[in-house]
């Protein structure tokens, strides 16, 4: 698959100015305060000065031109706006996690939308805004968009949990970016998880947006997982479809922590996951599992990079793309085994269903091994619906466009499978109905 | 169950079609007669199978000459669903897995396009649960197989037991199985045929299409046919299907072809 011309290509004379207006009009918004986090915030306003918005011209982006989203001037949002409340938040919440859920308004905890009865003492949910900077951007990888997050340091949720606690009921945060009509809005949402040892958590973070403005949420999730702790993250992106949406999820973990992602996305006009991985100590396991749905002309990228750092690790990841009309979905996936990470298993595979001639995907899974004896496969695949498998079903009187919903749906099963909510594989179905 | 002026089910009349430009069937002839059972024999190759999945409508073969009426309609007219929701019912040689969709699901999904198509009233959840457990006898099916993603990880004997199950739920005017005995041991072969044999009636006819006679000895066709070369070269009774396979098919592309 070859690179496409971006549609409004940056030349090179203007890269180090391309998205400069974009971001200073950001940062010309972002109050002075002195509390805990304003040497991060300068810290992160001086990487700014030096990090430019990339352009496809870089290889990390090769894929995904920022242009249209620096052409918006966006208004850093205030909490307490927008018609949030218990009434209109109904439909989006869950019966398993009805007493465990967390409401964010534009990257800021509301307690009183709130509901986390349901949940053990032991698990402690705070404004970041009263937590102490440690652990704080320790965790993500400096980029221009993580860096604009934490300039911004102040609202956010920091969640904590006693050793050896296993929670059950699944925390749901509910990150609502809201854009009123005619309006460009800019949330950053941003969440530091720390599991102790030999504790559990199932973690769901559900991206909304509301109002039919133009939302962008620049979330950051700061994640370390002691020894022996477990945690099943689902990540749910159904932002609206004038929505842009870039999300940094950055995990650390120690010995024999279980790190399980189910990441489903399908909402915003342009969005990119970055997923950053490291085992820093022996024996973690690591399973990634992501679902993109995309149709109209929506674009999509994840990047995931995983280090083995440490030695008998394991991965397992799976990211499938779904592609209609004239839609395209990117997946770079890269694993690094470092030269002390003996003994490693990971296994990589991106498979992707497109679904009209028009759609694509541009799909780069690789490795760099520096172990020597460690076992590393890869690999990806690019396919249509089988005319076989269509036919099996009208054959039974199944009309041909719901035999074409069953099978992609059949598709993107196996991602569900084991997922927490009952409601999110129909959801997923819905999605892929007709029309 | 052959009969004095029984209905016309079927009729194939100088059927002529090619996959790829490559021609498979070369003028084939048929009749088939409500409550009548034929079998279609032949050798690998012969065009035996391209013929069933041309009478379920199947996309890739492209029929050049001839026609076909199905209770006096024209048969290739019609979209495949079409063809279901008249009546007409292909078990598949190597059925297909269809992973996050259940068995009952996938079922009632079948049954009610074909209600909604005849008018009639659609099944909900609690009802179709009742109707297609009954089905289940027929094909001694455990129960759970109702959950499972249709013939995800099943057994090729669980797979075609399926299919009969199917068949069951979808009550077909006109059955085409096609190698539903291949792979099969005794005791699945046995549940198959006891199945096709509760399923046949005075109103309903079926085509089976098979490689060996063995199906054959527990469900006894009024008819049998040789395809060789793209056409129907020798027809008889049951008599002749013992013929075959103690003479196996060389002698017939001596003597016919």
């Amino acid at each position: 698959m070859s690179a496409a011309v971006p549609k409004s290509s940056v030349g090179e004379s203007d890269a180090a100015s391309f998205g400069r207006s974009f971001l200073e009009h950001i940062l010309s918004q972002i109050p002075e305060v002195e509390d805990s986090h304003a040497t991060l915030r300068q810290q992160a306003r001086a990487q700014l000065a030096e990090l430019g918005i990339p352009t496809p011209r870089e290889e990390d982006w090769k894929y995904s031109d920022l242009s249209p989203l620096v052409a918006h001037a966006f208004r850093l949002a205030g909490p307490g706006e927008g018609d949030v409340n218990r009434a209109t938040l109904e439909p989006w919440l869950w019966s398993e996690s009805r007493h465990s859920y967390a409401v964010l308004v534009n990257g800021y905890f509301a307690p009183h939308l709130s509901d986390l009865s349901g949940l053990p003492s032991a698990l402690r949910l705070a404004p970041l805004s009263q937590a102490a900077s440690g652990g704080l951007q320790t965790i993500a990888k400096v980029d221009v968009f993580s860096a604009l997050n934490t300039a911004h340091l102040g609202g956010g949720i920091q969640i904590e949990l006693l050793p050896h606690e296993k929670v059950l009921p699944p925390l749901h945060l509910l990150w609502i970016t809201v854009a009123p009509e005619g309006e460009a809005v800019l949330a950053q949402p941003r969440c530091l998880l720390t599991l102790p040892a030999y504790s559990s958590l199932t973690l769901i973070e559900d991206h909304l947006s509301w109002g039919s403005g133009i939302p962008f949420s620049n979330a950051v999730t700061e994640i370390a997982l002691e020894e022996g702790s477990r945690l099943h993250h689902i990540l749910v992106q159904r932002q609206g479809s004038q929505a842009f949406h870039i999300n940094q999820t950055a995990v650390r973990q120690g010995r024999y922590s279980h790190y399980r992602l189910q990441a489903l996305q399908w909402g915003s006009q342009f969005s990119r996951h970055n997923l950053e991985l490291a085992q820093v100590e022996p024996q973690a396991h690591t399973h990634l599992q992501g679902l993109t749905l995309l149709k109209g002309s929506q674009h999509s990228d994840t990047h995931s990079r995983l280090r083995h750092q440490a030695p008998q690790g394991s991965s397992r990841q799976l990211h499938k793309c779904i592609v209609d009309e004239t839609a395209r979905a990117v997946f770079s996936g890269r694993i690094l085994v470092s030269r002390e990470a003996q003994l490693t298993d990971a296994a990589q595979t991106n498979r992707n269903l497109l679904l009209s001639p028009k759609a694509r995907v541009d799909t780069r899974p690789h490795l760099e091994i520096f172990a020597d004896n460690v076992k590393c496969t890869h690999g990806a695949t690019v396919g249509q619906l089988e005319a076989e498998e269509i036919f099996y079903l009208q054959s039974r009187g199944i009309p041909l466009a719901q035999a074409r919903q069953l099978l992609t749906y059949a598709f993107a099963a196996e991602i569900l499978e084991g997922i927490p909510v009952a409601q999110l594989p129909s959801l997923v179905a819905q999605q892929l109905a007709p029309g | 169950m052959i009969r004095e002026n029984s209905p016309v089910i079927l009729s194939v009349r100088d059927l002529t079609a090619e996959i790829d430009g490559t021609p498979i069937l070369k003028g084939v002839n048929l009749e088939v007669r409500a409550g009548e059972i034929h079998a279609i024999m032949g050798p690998n190759g012969s065009g035996k199978s391209t013929f069933s999945k041309i009478l379920a409508g199947h996309p890739d073969y492209r029929v050049t000459g001839g026609e076909i009426l199905y209770l006096g309609k024209d048969l290739l007219a019609m979209e495949p669903e079409e063809r279901a929701w008249a009546g007409i019912f292909l078990a598949f040689q190597y059925p297909i897995e269809i992973p996050g969709v259940s068995n009952l699901d996938f079922l009632r999904a079948a049954y009610n396009a074909r209600q909604k198509y005849r008018d009639q009233p659609e099944m909900d959840p609690l009802e179709f649960d009742d109707f297609v457990r009954q089905k289940l006898e027929l094909v001694k099916m455990d129960p759970a197989f109702l959950e499972r993603p249709v013939n995800e990880g099943f057994s090729g004997g669980e797979k075609k037991r399926n299919e009969i199950l199917q068949m069951a739920v979808l009550e077909p005017t006109l059955a085409i199985l096609d190698e539903t005995d291949s792979g099969l041991d005794i005791d699945a072969l046995r549940i198959v045929a006891q199945g096709i044999n509760q399923l046949a009636g005075p109103e309903k006819a079926i085509l089976l299409i098979t490689h060996y006679q063995r199906l054959l000895e527990y469900v006894t066709p009024d008819y049998v046919h040789v395809m060789e070369g793209g056409r129907i070269v020798l027809s008889g009774d049951k008599t002749l299907a013992l013929e075959l396979e103690q003479r196996g098919y060389d002698w017939l592309r001596e003597e016919v072809g």
